[in-house]
């Protein structure tokens, strides 16, 4: 129950009440807003170059229409042409010659008119442009930002993983001397974030021989004090006679840890794998500093780098743009619900 | 801003008797806990279980010391120094010099007259952005959370329209908006077709600064939607049905029912914002590069810029930015924490 329901329920029991209206009005909108710019950014991703020089731009990727005529080595562009007397035909163009085109008709093609350039419109069709995404991969260093983007998300995970899960452990199981000063020390590295530390991050990580290294990119973020919160809180749900039982059979620590408590976190630990896949691979402002070399560049330091040298080339900006996205998108297909909690119940990002 | 579990994790205990490697059939899994086990049994043998929990958490520790406690030493070491020199032994100490030279202004509320004049552009363009984007970013995601909290179809499919950009990495968001907002984009034919004229939105000064506002915006509104969706939904319903039997006036029951319940939710949406406000980098640079001229250039950027693509890379001068940067960030967390123990006391 909420008030939109007691109210309406009250004024009006079974109609709309306009707050209602104005409710799905500002939704829809909110569709369009949300969902409209990253739609029009995949629509034009698979236009032609030329198609995306045109303006007003179209809305679906189309493209002229061409024809092979025997006779003619190139396919012709195809256009509706206005006849002198009035009526339209479907036109091949072989030439223009300043206002005039030299066209003629694809099933004849024998009979050549003189058509002024102002009486024809191409023809158009539905087409995608796919080549805006083969030729990135073929040409650019493309493929390398991607193996490095799916290196560094994959590695850093699993070491962010392992170590805050630990932590979260030694946290949350143990009474020992010094765990007060440990959870200050994490809770106090919540509020430094990288941009204020970046010059002497950067000195250790040079100090450790790692820049230009994805190394560099994955160490210094995989101690997250928001991964270790978020597992320590889960970890003191977790019964402790399970525990105790598990010492009595001689289990060691390290057992108890890998064999019983780790199992049991799997929910934490998914929402922390989640966060983590997202983290790394949009993270921009540190790869940016420490990787200088182009065959180092994750996706997010490459783009941001083409993005420079191809102002003219948007047809592959677009759509490596669009293959950067596209992994976030389906992990948000696949796990939206368990996303959208585990923001809402632990206000982390 | 702690996990409160509902699903309670004890639904599927392992039996503690049966020491089952996890992973089940896994082979991977099943080698990683074996080859694991008995190095770390004997660890234990040696130093005592007592000693165990060191053992945990020492490669967290060791990850932000390295990373973070170490720097941030070395941070007011660079701040206090001079040169080029990367390492903190070659440089020469200069006291307070960087932080005067960064505070040298004949009239701080002018940047023109300051010695860092890109500086305090930063600051005023950061203390702007933040301001504005703030309140729109406070007020549009009460606004969703409310209608998304009303009885709608298919609210799932809204409160995922509008969570989805927040997963966009800022480099993305950048292009995405650049290519709307282009000479030749999709804003500029939408409002040409409407008998408007062609704007350049990323090179007049304050177009840009909206419009940076406006992504920032976009970008991460679905995720304080979400913080303070899951407040409205905390608030516990026969607060509404006594409202309803006195028939108090809707908005009324917002005013002083909904919002002083969501009061602990909004302090800490407004904090947060705040923080990541004054942090802003990554959109920007992409989308303006801090331009045209220094319209949008953010104090981070600055940052950056000093240290690491400037001609003459000044660690000292950036390292003493940072710090004022990190005073400023560290007040803000400090307020935040003030009103979050106010709220769970």
């Amino acid at each position: 129950m909420n008030i939109a329901h007691l109210v309406s329920a009250r004024r009006n029991p079974k109609g709309w009440h306009w707050t209602d209206i104005a409710a799905y009005a500002y939704l829809l909108l909110g569709v369009v807003l949300m969902f409209g710019p990253v739609l029009w950014l995949v629509l034009s991703s698979f236009k032609t170059q030329a198609s995306l020089l045109e303006f007003p731009p179209s809305l679906l990727p189309l493209s002229q229409k061409e024809v092979v005529v025997t006779g003619y080595p190139q396919p012709l562009p195809l256009f509706t042409v206005t006849m002198e007397d009035g009526t339209k035909r479907e036109l091949a163009q072989v030439r223009r010659i300043g206002i005039q085109a030299q066209m003629i008709d694809p099933a004849n093609p024998s009979q050549q008119f003189r058509v002024p350039i102002d009486k024809r419109t191409p023809v158009r069709q539905f087409s995608l442009a796919t080549e805006n995404y083969s030729e990135p991969l073929q040409r650019f260093a493309f493929p390398r930002f991607l193996a490095n983007s799916v290196f560094v998300t994959v590695v850093a995970t699993l070491i962010t993983l392992l170590i805050n899960s630990m932590a979260a452990y030694a946290l949350s199981i143990y009474e020992f001397k010094g765990k007060n000063a440990a959870m200050l020390m994490v809770i106090g590295t919540l509020m430094i974030p990288i941009t204020i530390i970046l010059v002497p991050v950067y000195l250790v990580v040079t100090k450790l021989g790692l820049v230009n290294s994805l190394w560099a990119v994955i160490l210094p973020g995989a101690a997250t004090p928001t991964g270790v919160f978020l597992l320590r809180q889960y970890m003191l749900t977790l019964p402790r006679d399970l525990i105790e039982a598990a010492r009595m059979d001689k289990a060691s620590e390290w057992q108890i840890y890998w064999r019983i408590v780790m199992p049991l976190t799997l929910p934490a630990l998914a929402v922390l794998t989640i966060f983590s896949i997202m983290w790394r691979w949009n993270e921009f402002l540190w790869p940016l500093a420490v990787l200088t070399k182009t065959e180092s560049y994750t996706l997010q330091i490459g783009l941001n780098a083409f993005q420079g040298e191809l102002q003219t080339q948007w047809q592959y900006l677009l759509a490596m743009t669009v293959m950067t996205l596209t992994p976030v998108a389906l992990v948000f297909v696949f796990l939206q619900r368990f996303i959208t909690t585990g923001i809402a119940n632990t206000g982390m990002k | 801003m702690t996990l409160t579990s509902k699903t309670s994790p004890a639904t599927s205990p392992a039996p503690a008797a049966s020491l089952a490697p996890s992973g089940g059939t896994n082979p991977v899994l099943k080698l990683v806990t074996r080859v694991l086990d008995w190095p770390m049994a004997g660890l234990q043998r040696l130093i005592g279980e007592r000693r165990m929990p060191y053992v945990f958490l020492l490669p967290n520790l060791v990850f932000f010391g390295l990373f973070v406690f170490v720097p941030i030493a070395i941070n007011f070491v660079y701040s206090v120094t001079g040169g080029p020199a990367l390492f903190p032994s070659e440089r020469p100490y200069v006291g307070a010099g960087q932080y005067s030279y960064l505070f040298d202004c004949g009239s701080y509320v002018d940047p023109n007259t300051c010695r860092e004049d890109h500086f305090w552009r930063g600051v005023y363009n950061t203390l702007f952005f933040s301001f504005f984007q703030v309140v729109a970013m406070v007020g549009l995601s009460l606004l969703t959370a409310v209608v998304l909290n009303m009885k709608i179809r298919g609210r799932g499919f809204f409160r995922a329209v509008y969570f989805f950009p927040v997963l966009l990495s800022p480099v993305v968001v950048a292009l995405i908006w650049k290519w709307i907002l282009q000479r030749d984009g999709l804003l500029n034919a939408a409002i040409m077709g409407l008998g408007g004229d062609r704007t350049l939105f990323l090179a007049e000064p304050g177009w840009a600064m909206f419009w940076v506002i406006f992504v920032s915006v976009w970008a991460h509104m679905g995720f304080y939607t979400l913080i303070l969706l899951a407040g409205l939904q905390a608030i516990p319903t026969d607060i509404y049905e006594a409202a309803e039997m006195d028939a108090t006036p809707r908005w009324r029951v917002f005013w002083r029912l909904t919002l002083p319940l969501l009061w602990p939710n909004l302090i800490v949406v407004i904090v947060l914002s705040l923080i990541r406000a004054v942090q802003t980098f990554d959109e920007v640079f992409v989308l303006t590069g801090g331009g045209p001229g220094t319209s949008t250039l953010m104090v981070v950027q600055y940052i950056y810029e000093t240290a690491f693509s400037n001609q003459v890379q000044n660690f000292g001068l950036a390292a003493a930015a940072s710090v004022v940067l990190g005073i400023v960030l560290f007040a803000l967390t400090l307020a935040q924490l003030a009103f979050t123990q106010r709220k769970s006391s």
